[in-house]
């Protein structure tokens, strides 16, 4: 990898060619414009806080936060309307943590197996299965839950329901792990060799090594993967909107359909009128939502940054 | 392998060794079969309804009879028009970070954001493009709302495999053009570039793909449940009116409309997934014929 920093050596003024003032003038302004366009993530990030933040925010002031985070009735067009996001809370977090209970052992075990465990052939053609699987649309996997995946939970489990809950974990895992594993991967890979050797040099196996070597060498890189999957699941909206069930109360039981903080946007802004106190409240569970998932990858960011610098 | 005298503790080894070797090949294949699974029984399912007629006819009756050739169009529509913004943003930017960003704190901060750029959840992506592009900028619920949307959505793509593409140029490569007296631009232009075009363009088809499923967003912005084509020639939508688009037109079928025939949602989902899987299939088979072809 090539980065050029700083310190590299920068092209030479010595021996330039005398060159027109226009070529000059035009190498500036493409400078110019290169470093806007670099600066313009920023601005996007901001951006996208600052335009959610101010459809929602002239509901600021009636906003009870008890209410809006503890109270689990959450009726927008019962009158007065009642705004309690508790049960789209408690949905979104049992329906994430449910994914990654699944997708953890299966997204950490096949990367250790990508990493470890195969030779090149077999490497890459994992590597591209899971690429594919990580181009899979979500509302792809929506539909696949709902057509495929329901009927079969349904006869398999004996429940009244097949999008539920169970359901949209299961998309959810599918749809997190190609990215625990490419993390994973990059986590594993970047634990020395040398230790490897070493432990073989112990007479460890191969399962020894990933047990009491690279697991704790990596830990730190396996978390970060991990919690990017996290961040895939929560900001997750298609799917869950359609297999989870959508129904906005706190499950009993992992086959009781739920409701999520994305699905409840994606399906109630389209009946809400520009301005009204619903239409509000929806930007806000927006707010929430982008702070969330900022916050996850942060953290996530941080790890990663963390190993890098070792 | 040789074994030495076997005694119980290393036939114990041994053991788990096989065990752990078997416990993380079944994790790893229990990728590959569902994805294989899914896109047969999905597109076994929905071969008989795909004529010629499908992919060429405007919906009837509401959706639930005729084709998807709308929305074919306007998933390509809103492909290339947010590929027009993210394209040269993404590149420009990725030049940036990689070319000629120092290491401070700017540089730090910028990198953060494109990180978080990609972990924003699409449908906030949505919520912002209805609160910047419709109603703040007044483009009102349209294609160009929507393309826009997707272009922001999709810059960290861009970012992130351009970036990689550039910094697999080597360093002499740079050095040889500045010790001929080319300025910083100059050698981006003239060697960094075309060296790292391949790379680039996979960042682009990857993009694509990306543009061309997602639905949470474009819903919010300028796609519209059902919007026929009536006229022929070039230009079959307008900037500024709605259109539709294949992922939205598949949660339509299967969640809204009723009476739709199954074989019809099961088309819809394997054209899709088709066109998604084409593409990324193409990026791939693309970067092996580059990296066998690399020269250095």
């Amino acid at each position: 990898m090539t980065v050029v920093s700083p310190r590299a050596p920068g092209p030479s003024t010595a021996r330039r060619a005398a060159r027109s003032r226009l070529a000059v003038l035009g190498e500036r302004g493409i400078e110019l414009l290169i470093r806007l366009c670099g600066i313009s993530a920023i601005a996007f990030v901001f951006g996208i806080f600052f335009f959610v933040f101010r459809e929602g925010a002239p509901y600021l002031p009636h906003l009870d936060p008890r209410q809006f985070f503890f109270d689990t009735h959450w009726y927008p067009s019962s009158d007065p309307p009642r705004y309690g996001a508790g049960a789209l809370i408690v949905g979104t977090l049992s329906v994430t943590l449910l994914s990654m209970v699944i997708a953890v052992p299966f997204g950490l075990g096949a990367a250790v197996f990508v990493s470890e465990f195969c030779r090149n052939r077999t490497k890459e053609t994992l590597k591209i299965v899971i690429e594919l699987l990580a181009a899979v649309p979500s509302v792809v996997w929506g539909f696949i839950g709902m057509s495929v995946l329901g009927p079969i939970i349904k006869d398999v489990f004996h429940v009244p329901l097949g999008v539920n809950m169970f359901n949209a974990a299961l998309l959810l895992a599918l749809m997190s792990v190609p990215i625990m594993v490419s993390i994973g991967e990059d986590a594993l890979k970047a634990v020395p060799d040398s230790y490897r050797e070493a432990a073989l040099a112990l007479g460890a196996t191969r399962w020894q090594t990933v047990h009491r070597v690279l697991f704790p060498a990596a830990k730190n890189g396996l978390l970060a993967a991990v919690l990017l999957g996290v961040g895939r699941a929560i900001g997750e909206t298609m799917a869950v909107l359609m297999a989870t069930g959508h129904s906005a109360r706190i499950p009993d039981s992992i086959f009781d359909p739920v409701q999520t903080l994305t699905a409840t946007i994606a399906a109630e802004l389209g009946e809400t009128r520009q301005g009204s106190e619903h239409y509000q409240v929806l930007f806000l569970i927006g707010v929430l939502l982008f702070s969330l998932t900022f916050l996850v990858n942060l953290i996530a960011d941080a790890i990663v940054k963390g190993i890098r610098r070792k | 392998m040789t074994r030495f005298a076997e005694t119980p503790h290393i036939r114990r080894k041994l053991r788990n060794e096989l065990l752990a070797r078997l416990f993380f090949g079944a994790m790893a294949m229990a990728m590959v079969v569902p994805l294989l699974l899914i896109v047969g029984f999905v597109v076994i399912k929905g071969a008989p309804a795909m004529t010629w007629e499908f992919f060429t006819e405007n919906p009837r009756r509401g959706g639930t009879a005729g084709g998807i050739w709308p929305a074919l169009v306007g998933t390509l529509y809103l492909i290339i028009l947010s590929l027009c913004v993210s394209a040269p943003i993404g590149v420009l930017a990725a030049v940036y970070l990689n070319e000629y960003a120092r290491e401070n704190w700017l540089t730090r901060i910028v990198n953060l954001a494109v990180v978080n750029l990609a972990g924003v959840p699409s449908i906030v992506h949505g919520l912002f493009g209805l609160g910047a592009f419709v109603y703040a900028l007044h483009f009102g619920k349209s294609i160009l709302a929507a393309s826009l949307t997707l272009s922001i959505m999709t810059l960290p793509v861009i970012i992130a495999s351009t970036k990689e593409a550039l910094a697999s140029v080597p360093m002499s490569f740079r050095e040889a053009c500045w010790n001929v007296g080319a300025s910083r631009w100059q050698t981006i232009w003239h060697i960094v570039l075309p060296n790292s075009i391949s790379g680039i363009l996979t960042g682009v088809i990857l993009q694509v793909s990306r543009a061309a499923g997602e639905t949470a967003p474009v819903m919010l912005t300028g796609v519209a449940t059902f919007k026929a084509i009536e006229g022929h020639g070039l230009f079959l939508y307008h900037l500024r009116e709605q259109c539709m688009a294949l992922s939205m037109h598949l949660f339509y079928i299967r969640t809204q409309a009723s009476g739709a025939p199954e074989e019809l949602s099961y088309a819809i989902a394997s054209t899709l997934l088709g066109v998604v899987l084409a593409v990324n299939a193409t990026a791939i088979v693309f970067r092996i014929y580059l990296r066998s072809r690399k020269k250095w």
